[in-house]
This record gives C-alpha cells, structure tokens and sequence, in this order.
C-alpha cells in the first residue's frame, strides 16, 4: 500500500524542474563531505602511521626538545643528546638496545642534479643489526651496509625511480656526491610507504659523522625493550634517567620519550578533530538542505493545489495526500543523499590512490557499508522531516477551490 | 421498480452563503434536489446561477451553511473529511470542464488512481483501467502523458478515471465546455452510452440545448434559487415546478 505512494512520489520527483534539485545541493554536499572523510581519514591514519618508519610498537624512541624545532626530527634542540645518553639508557635493566641515530640534511648530487636529502646515520655491531629490525628496513637490490663499509651508502625505494629529484633512477654501483664526497649505492631499500625513509640515504655512523662533524651528539635514540610488558615502565625509566642527566625538574623535560603508538594517538586525536570539524560544516550544509527542501516543497504545495484538489475530488482521504507528499520529500532527501555516497566514495577512492602514489603507501580504499546505509536512511529521512509541513498543508487543502477553471 | 426510484444525491432546503467584506452572498439559497438511479439529470443555468456552487455540494465536495444533502440516503454532515472521502470515490465519479488529469501521470495511471485510494490492488486496478481506457476507445494511448494527446482524448480519459471505482453517479461540470462541437458530440455520446447502461448523469452546464438533447429532467437555477425543473415527456420538456411536492412525496 506504501509502495503506490512511493512510486508516486517518484513519479512526481521525475518531472520536477532543475530548481528542486538544486535545493539537494546542501544534502548532497554535506554527504559527500562525510563520506568522502572517513573514506580518506582511514587512509590518512594508515599514511601517518607509515611515516613514522618504525612498524614495531615495542620502540621507544627517545629525541630531545628545544626551541628551535626546525628541521630533522631531533636536530634543532637547543641541549642535545649524546653518546653518553645512549650508554646510561643501554645500562637500564628492562633495555635489549638503545640504538643512536642521527639524522643530517645533506646536499646530494647525481645525473648532474642537486638534491636536499635526508642521510641517517647507521651504527655498528649488535645494534646495527637491532636497527635494520627497529626501522623494518630489507635490502631490495643489493645489501644492507656492513661495518667495514666506508664510502659506501643505501639508498631509500623512491631513489631508485626515475620520478625522483635527480629525475634519474639511482642504481646499484651508481656514484653520488653527498656533501661533495663520492659514495657508491651498494643497495636500495624495500619500499616503506614513508616519504622520509623511502628517499633516504643510509650511511655508516663513523663516515657521517666525519662528513657532517656533529661528534658525540645524537638526534634520536630508539630504545627496544626486553620484553613488551615492561614498556611502560621503561619510558618512565628513560624518562627518570633524563631528567638526572639533563638535570631538570618534573615538568619541565627538554627531552621526549614516547612510543609510536602514543605518537599515533596524538596524530590520531588531531585527525579525530579535523574530521569532528567537518563533521560540524557537513551537518550544517546537510541542515541547509533540509531547509532547501521544505522551500522546494511548499513551493511544491502551492503549485499543484489544483492537482491536490483533484486527487481529494476523486477520493482521497487526508492522509493519502499526506503520504505522497511526505514520501516525495523523504525521496528528494533520498536521492540528494544518494548523489552524495556516490560522489563521496568515488572522492574517498581517489583520495586514496592519490595519496599511495604520493606517499609510495598500499591503503587500501574503505567502502564503509554500513555509513553508506546509515547515510542514505538519514538523508531519507531528514528529507521526510522537512517534507512533514508542507505535506500537512497539502493534506489540508479544500477541493473546492482549487478544481474549477 | 423500487430500485428504480431509490435516491442517490437528494439536497434538502440547502443554501450556501460566502462572507464577503461585511455582507454575505447568497450563492445558493434553499434548494432542493433530487436525483433518482439511473437518471440523467441536468443543472442549468447562466454563470453566476450558482451552478458551481451547486456542482460542488451535489459532489460532496463541499458542505452547505444550512440544510441537509444525503449522499446514497446517508447524511454527509455525519461523515469525517476522510471517510467522506472515501464514500465521494467509491459512489461520485468526477468529470470536469477542464478535465484535471494529473499531469505527472500517464493516462492509464491516471485512470488507475481513484482505485488506489481505495486500496484497491495493483493487478486490478491495472486491469480495470485497461478495461476501461478499451471502452472510451483510447486503449492505444495509455502511456502517453495528458500533454500528449487531444482535449476530446482527455476527456474521455477523464470519462475512463470516472468510473474507476464503478460509482453510482456520475457528475460531469461542463463536459464540453472546453472542447469543439465535434468531440464534445464524442464526449456527451460516450456518457449516453454510459446512461443506457444504467449510470446515474448529473451535468452541470449553461447549455440548454446540451442540456434538452441529453437530460430527463432539468434543474433550471437564476440567482442562486431554482427558478424551474422540467423533465423530458417524450420530444418535449414539460415544467414540473408545481409537482414537486407530490414528486417529492414518493
């Protein structure tokens, strides 16, 4: 019995003119909005996590603060870390590896092309081992470096592309200029889905600090813990340890230790508040809409009183009328809604593509079922509410007026 | 013979009044009227009679300021505006002047609406509008839109919608009003036929001759009062004004 309404609605919702469908533009814009985020939002949470390099959890990585904050992670603090600190943090109990790593912006040079690149150091032994674990790094073409390894570099994934600053792959045996200095690639790195480690150049600790001259200091150390269990309470080991050794109050720590996965969290809260924030405007343009479509149906209303006063001539009740016009809105918020999903997920999937050919990442696109339904449940039903006036108008009409002539 | 004689619309001492600033207008004022089964029956008068007003309250379209109208020997006044509805779609099948098809419909959906109102189920109402639309021989035009097609076609269309629900009586506002001599002859030919069969006609018009080809009898109405009834005794209409009272007492 519903159904005749609806088809009839549907029927009317053909021959509307261009302008009902523009007042949809507020519902479909707001819907796209919404769909198209949390499409890409689950993206974007997958990207940043990527760009942190380090794909276990169980590493703390400990760098230090400071005013200037520019530049690599680590390297503008005022009061660096040192070799020292790398030791007293190895000496913790709960401690497999603290690992030094310096990371240095340096002045590269290939197929005549100059290039700013990000060199980060590499140590030896043990923990050099621990390192290529920690950051998940395996050699595509090529080795990893050794010890012994002098003029010798790895290079990140992207280097090895032609799409890269040189706009020449690098390969393996190919020379660089790091700084001026000859290096020979001895091997590229397995794409990451990180910009910084995927145009990175690895190069021993001994021969970067002899190219660059920072000494005994160190950007960043990444501590690996004994056991995983124990993670908490060896940040606040580390962190205890510190502030002895920088000589600070609670509080007031120039240095920060933290987890990836409390590094995920901030980024996540801070997408969390982007996608809150435009959550807000989409409700308001989904609102706008609704305001949009009961215009376009008063209007509706008006103009088909005679039409109104035909159908109550020729036998229906009030709430018939009622039905027709409250499922004409409903479908009008129905398919403002459905324009929406389509052009929402179609925004969210190329999002997506768009950022795993930027940052080198594998997302995979999300086609949130569920939201779509939700949506288009919603949008109906906001339509419906919107339509619940004007349709009361319509169902109050008086035959008689409006049949003659 | 008793069913020949049973009432279906009858106006008893009805009068409509419309404010107007501070006065009042008598549209109608203290009519009655009487239309037995099978009858064809027609409401004259020049515009400004009050035959639209009349049209509307036969229809129960709408209600009288004073007096009663039965509709199938019921009270309409005692019907809520739904149920009254819904008794006007089964029992009063609606012709107009300016045909009133929906526009947004097909000419077969628009014959299939009054049934749906009623409840009636889709395989049927498909059916019966076929049916219907093969009779007013328009059969080969139901999908095409009212915009599509002719002013005679409408109306014949509208004929069709008319007897959707198989109603008692049928009430047709100047028919012909908006049509050429020639289909307007298609169109008054299609409710004779429709007469014959049995139907109830009430037809409003300003015709005389429209009136005196089709109808038995004639409510003649000038200034909202029925000036005169004549009813058709066989080529001739004889005045039956001062029989109403023994008319009216069977």
């Amino acid at each position: 019995m519903n159904l005749d309404y609806l088809i009839l609605a549907l029927k009317n919702l053909k021959h509307r003119g261009i302008r009902s469908w523009l007042t949809l533009l507020g519902i479909f814009v707001g819907v796209t909005a919404v769909v198209a985020l949390i499409g890409l939002g689950n993206g974007l949470q997958a990207a940043v996590g990527a760009q942190f390099g380090v794909s276990s959890t169980q590493v703390i990585t400990v760098q230090a603060g400071g005013l200037n904050s520019y530049g690599a992670p680590g390297s503008g603090a005022v009061n660096k870390l040192t070799m020292a600190d790398v030791d007293a943090i190895q000496k913790l109990p709960d401690v497999e590896l603290a690992i030094p790593r310096n990371i240095e912006t340096v002045k590269t040079e290939f197929n005549n092309k100059l290039g700013i690149l990000s060199a980060v150091s590499v140590p030896y032994g043990e923990k050099k081992r621990g390192g290529w674990e920690v950051m998940d790094l395996e050699a595509e073409k090529g080795r990893l470096l050794q010890d012994s390894d002098l003029k010798k570099v790895v290079i990140g994934n992207s280097l090895s592309r032609n799409t890269n600053t040189f706009d020449k792959g690098i390969e393996i045996g190919n020379k660089i200029l790091i700084d001026d200095e000859k290096f020979e690639v001895v091997g590229i790195l397995k794409k990451k889905g990180s910009f910084i480690f995927d145009n990175v150049i690895l190069v021993n600790n001994d021969v970067l600090m002899d190219l660059i001259g920072y000494g005994n200091e160190v950007d960043l150390i990444a501590v690996t813990v004994k056991d995983s269990s124990v993670m908490n309470r060896t940040v606040e080991e580390i962190t205890k340890l510190m502030r002895d050794r920088r000589d600070v109050k609670r509080g007031e720590e120039d240095f920060e230790v933290s987890t990836p996965a409390a590094m995920l969290e901030t980024v996540n809260s801070i997408l969390g508040g982007v996608q809150a924030f435009i959550i807000i405007i989409a409700s308001i343009s989904i609102l706008v809409g609704a305001i949009g479509i009961v215009n376009t149906m008063t209007t509706s209303v008006l103009e088909r009183q005679k039409e109104i006063g035909i159908m109550k001539a020729i036998g229906a009740k009030n709430s018939q009328i009622f039905m027709q016009f409250f499922f004409e809105s409903g479908m009008l918020g129905f398919i403002g809604g459905l324009v929406g999903v389509i052009l929402g997920t179609v925004i969210g999937i190329v999002g997506v593509s768009a950022l795993n050919s930027f940052l080198g990442a594998e997302i995979s696109p999300m086609v949130n079922f569920p939201l779509i339904g939700g949506a288009l449940i919603g949008c109906f039903l906001i339509g419906a509410a919107a339509g619940i006036v004007p349709a009361m108008n319509a169902s109050k009409q008086n035959p008689v007026e409006v049949i003659r002539g | 013979m008793e069913e020949e004689n049973r009432e279906v619309i009858r106006l008893r001492d009805v009068s409509k009044f419309y404010p107007m600033g501070d006065s009042v207008v008598k549209a109608l004022n203290g009519i009655n009227f009487k239309v037995y089964k099978g009858e064809f029956v027609a409401i004259m008068g020049p515009s400004g009679s009050g035959k639209s007003t009349a049209m509307n309250l036969v229809g129960s379209l709408d209600m009288p300021t004073h007096g009663t109208i039965y509709l199938d020997g019921g009270d309409i006044s005692e019907l809520s505006e739904s149920d009254l509805a819904q008794v006007r779609g089964q029992k009063i099948g609606f012709i107009f002047q300016s045909f009133n098809l929906i526009p947004n419909l097909t000419v077969k959906e628009n014959v299939m609406l009054p049934m749906m109102f009623q409840g009636t189920s889709v395989e049927e109402r498909e059916k019966k509008a076929e049916e219907l639309l093969k009779l007013v021989e328009l059969d080969d035009r139901m999908e095409h839109y009212p915009s599509e097609i002719s002013g005679g076609q409408m109306q014949r269309v509208a004929i069709a919608r008319s007897l959707a629900n198989d109603p008692e009586v049928i009430l047709a506002d100047e028919p012909t009003g908006n049509l050429d001599t020639k289909t307007g002859a298609i169109v008054m030919d299609f409710l004779e036929k429709l007469h014959k069969q049995g139907k109830t006609i009430i037809m409003v018009t300003h015709d005389s001759d429209l009136a005196e080809e089709y109808a038995d009898v004639v409510y003649w109405l000038r200034d909202g009062e029925l000036e005169k009834v004549t009813k058709r005794v066989g080529k001739r209409f004889v005045d039956v004004t001062k029989k109403k009272k023994a008319h009216g007492v069977k």
